[in-house]
This record gives structure tokens, sequence and C-alpha cells, in this order.
């Protein structure tokens, strides 16, 4: 357990520092454990689990578009887990639930517990369709058809540059659709 | 989307990356400060008498109780802006302000004074400092909110009420040059009353404009 949030650590310090790699690699690590968290929160409020990956996708989202606010010197899972279970709480609310959710849910959750296979999710689909079209284009382009940054500029005929920007304003209208909805 | 596909999009846009809320703060308080300081310039301007009112003690007091207010709220917020940050511990700093009038007050009792107690804490100017520092402070407030949004506050209802002590505090130093009340009495009354209003107004707002 200590060794899995150091680990984490020390990747996000990599990350921060932009070694996009390292972040494939967190991104890839916590999302087996926010699973299993956003499992069991959506059991114990008698919610049907076939909404987690809404939820997972969610916080995954928050986590990418917040991480200035991680401070390199303190540790990272304590932070991951604020994020966590800030949206956990709600996307519960938001099914009509008042739920409290312990922050030991998250300490707890043992590493090899939650290997499924990724499974799609509804939300960021749906409000990916109302993005402007360039958004939406670059983002399906990177996400679908695995296409590096410099691929799809090639496809579009863009400058790498208007990729990247396309791609980050196309998250942040995602992350705030998200938010809204 | 499914995850794998998601967090492969995410890891492409690693190297685009945002400035920390401090930066945002400031940028946006000082975009807001034009607004703030054209109204108090406008409609009440600093008191004629300014060059001997610094020689009062009380008068410099009350800069030392605002300029303390806004910067104690501003560590605070930018401390609130992290997720797991919470207001236990941190929350102290916003006892600086009050412990500053506390000793103020004492220390115009220990004085002889020429007006009684009740005259000083109602002053002449009661309703301008109540109405003067909520108005003054919306520009800035709304300067604060905005680059709080850049957080990630655990609890947006209690950022935002802090952000309007942020608000407060500044726009308060602005009326403390215009206000002829020096008397720390009037300052822990009305000047309290004015922040309360803007702390209030900050945290409705903020319960909505801060989740994140």
């Amino acid at each position: 357990m200590r060794e899995r949030e150091d680990e984490w650590t020390g990747l996000m310090r990599s990350a921060i520092s932009g070694d996009s790699t390292a972040y494939h690699r967190l991104l890839k690590a916590i999302t087996p454990v926010l699973r299993a968290t956003a499992r069991r929160g959506l059991a114990r409020a008698g919610q049907p689990i076939d909404q987690s990956e809404d939820i997972v996708q969610d916080i995954l989202l928050a986590v990418h578009s917040k991480r200035h606010t991680w401070d390199a010197n303190a540790p990272f899972a304590p932070w991951l887990f604020a994020i966590a279970r800030n949206k956990l709480i709600d996307a519960l609310r938001r099914r009509g639930k008042r739920v409290f959710v312990n922050i030991d849910d998250f300490a707890e959750t043992l590493p090899g517990e939650a290997q499924e296979e990724t499974a799609s999710a509804s939300e960021i689909a749906t409000h990916l369709n109302t993005l402007p079209a360039r958004q939406r284009e670059v983002l399906q382009s990177i996400a679908v058809d695995n296409a590096s940054i410099k691929d799809t500029a090639a496809k579009f005929s863009m400058s790498e540059g208007a990729v990247r920007v396309a791609l980050h304003r196309g998250l942040a209208n995602l992350t705030a659709k998200l938010r809204e909805s | 989307m499914d995850t794998d596909q998601l967090i492969r999009t995410l890891a492409a846009d690693n190297t685009q990356r945002e400035r920390p809320v401090g930066f945002a703060l400031m940028l946006a308080l000082l975009a807001a400060a034009p607004v703030s300081l054209l109204m108090f310039f406008t409609e009440l301007g600093v008191r004629p008498d300014v060059m001997t009112a610094m020689r009062n003690p009380f008068f410099d007091l009350k800069f030392a109780v605002t300029i303390a207010l806004a910067a104690s709220a501003i560590a605070v917020s930018l401390h609130l802006s992290r997720p797991e940050a919470s207001l236990r511990g941190f929350g102290l700093w916003l006892l600086v302000p009050a412990g500053l009038l506390v000793a103020g007050i004492s220390g115009e009792m220990m004085m002889p004074q020429r007006a009684p107690m009740m005259t000083r804490l109602v002053g002449n100017n009661s309703r301008a400092c109540l109405i003067s520092i909520p108005l003054m402070s919306l520009p800035m407030l709304a300067g604060a909110l905005l680059g709080l949004r850049h957080g990630a506050p655990a609890r947006p209802a209690v950022a935002g009420a802090i952000a309007g002590l942020v608000a407060a505090g500044l726009a308060a130093t602005l009326y403390a040059s215009h206000c002829t009340d020096d008397s720390p009495l009037f300052v822990a009354t009305w000047y309290t009353l004015g922040t309360i209003v803007v702390a209030a107004i900050g945290a409705l707002i903020g319960s909505k404009v801060l989740r994140y």
C-alpha cells in the first residue's frame, strides 16, 4: 500500500515535469483503484454498479484539469482520494441519494482487487457529440483512432500546436459539461 | 469513449499546463482593482486631512487590520484551493486581523477620551461604511471567485466566504482612507458587519461557481 502510493507520487512528479509516459502509467495505475471505489460507493448507495465507469472517467478528468493544485512536495494519494471522494459524492447526489463517503474506503482498497477490462461509459460519449466539430475530430482521432498529435495534425492539415490547443479545449469543454450536467 | 482511450487522450494533453491558482488569483484581482478604485475615487476619495490623520495611531491601525484581513484571507483561500485541504489549523490566520482589533480596542480604552464609548462606536459614517465596503467589494469579489475557480476546493461555500473576506479586506483598505471615524470600536462594529455581508454573498455564489 505504502509502496504503491510512493510510486504514484514519483510518477506524478515526473508527469508534471513533462513526462507524458509517466503520466499515462500513473493514470493506468490509479484507474482500477478508482473503479473499485466507485463500485463500492454505488453499491452502498443502492445504485446499479454499471454506472461506475462514468464516475471513474469523471474523476480522471478532474484529476487532469486540477493537477496544478497538487503540491509536488506532498504525497499524491490524499490529493487523489480527495478528488475521487468529491466526485463520487457529486455523482451519488445527482442520482438522488445523500451519501457519506468515508475517506478510509480509498485507503483500504487493495491493489489487485479490480483488474477488470475497462468498460465504455455513456456520459462522455454524449457530451462529445456537443463539442465544436474541430475539437471533436481531434479528440476522436487521438482517443479512438489512437493517432499521435503529429498524425492528427497531418490528417486535418493543422499545425501540431493547433492540434494541442484543440485537444486541450476539447477536454476542458468536456470537463465543464460534465460538471454542469 | 472507453476509459483506456480517455487515459490516452489525457496523457497526450500533458504538455498543456495550467498556472498555479495563486497566479490566476493575482491576475483576476489586478483586473478587478481598477473598477473598485474608480468607484472609490468618483464617489468617496481620500479624506482631506489625511496628512494629519496619519499621525494618529488609530488611523494607521485601520490599515493594519484591513490589510491583515486581506493578506490572511488570500493565504487561506490559496490553501483551500487544494482538494485535500481543510480550514483546520490554517483558519487561525484569520484571527490575526481580529487580534489587531482587540489590541486596538484595549489600547484605546486605556487612553483618556473626549467622546464617550457609544459615540465612538456609532461614529458619523456608519451607514456610509456599511454600504461602501460591500459595494466596493463586489468587483474584487468577482475577481477573487474567478481566480479561485482554477482551484479545487473541497467546500465551495467556505472557499467562497473566504473570497468574500479577501474582497472585503481590500475594499475596507480603500474605505479606511476615506472614513473619519478612527476608533477601533467603530471599525470592529461597522467594518465587521460590512465584511460579513460580503462573506455571505461570497459563500452563496461560491457554493455554485467554485464546484469543480
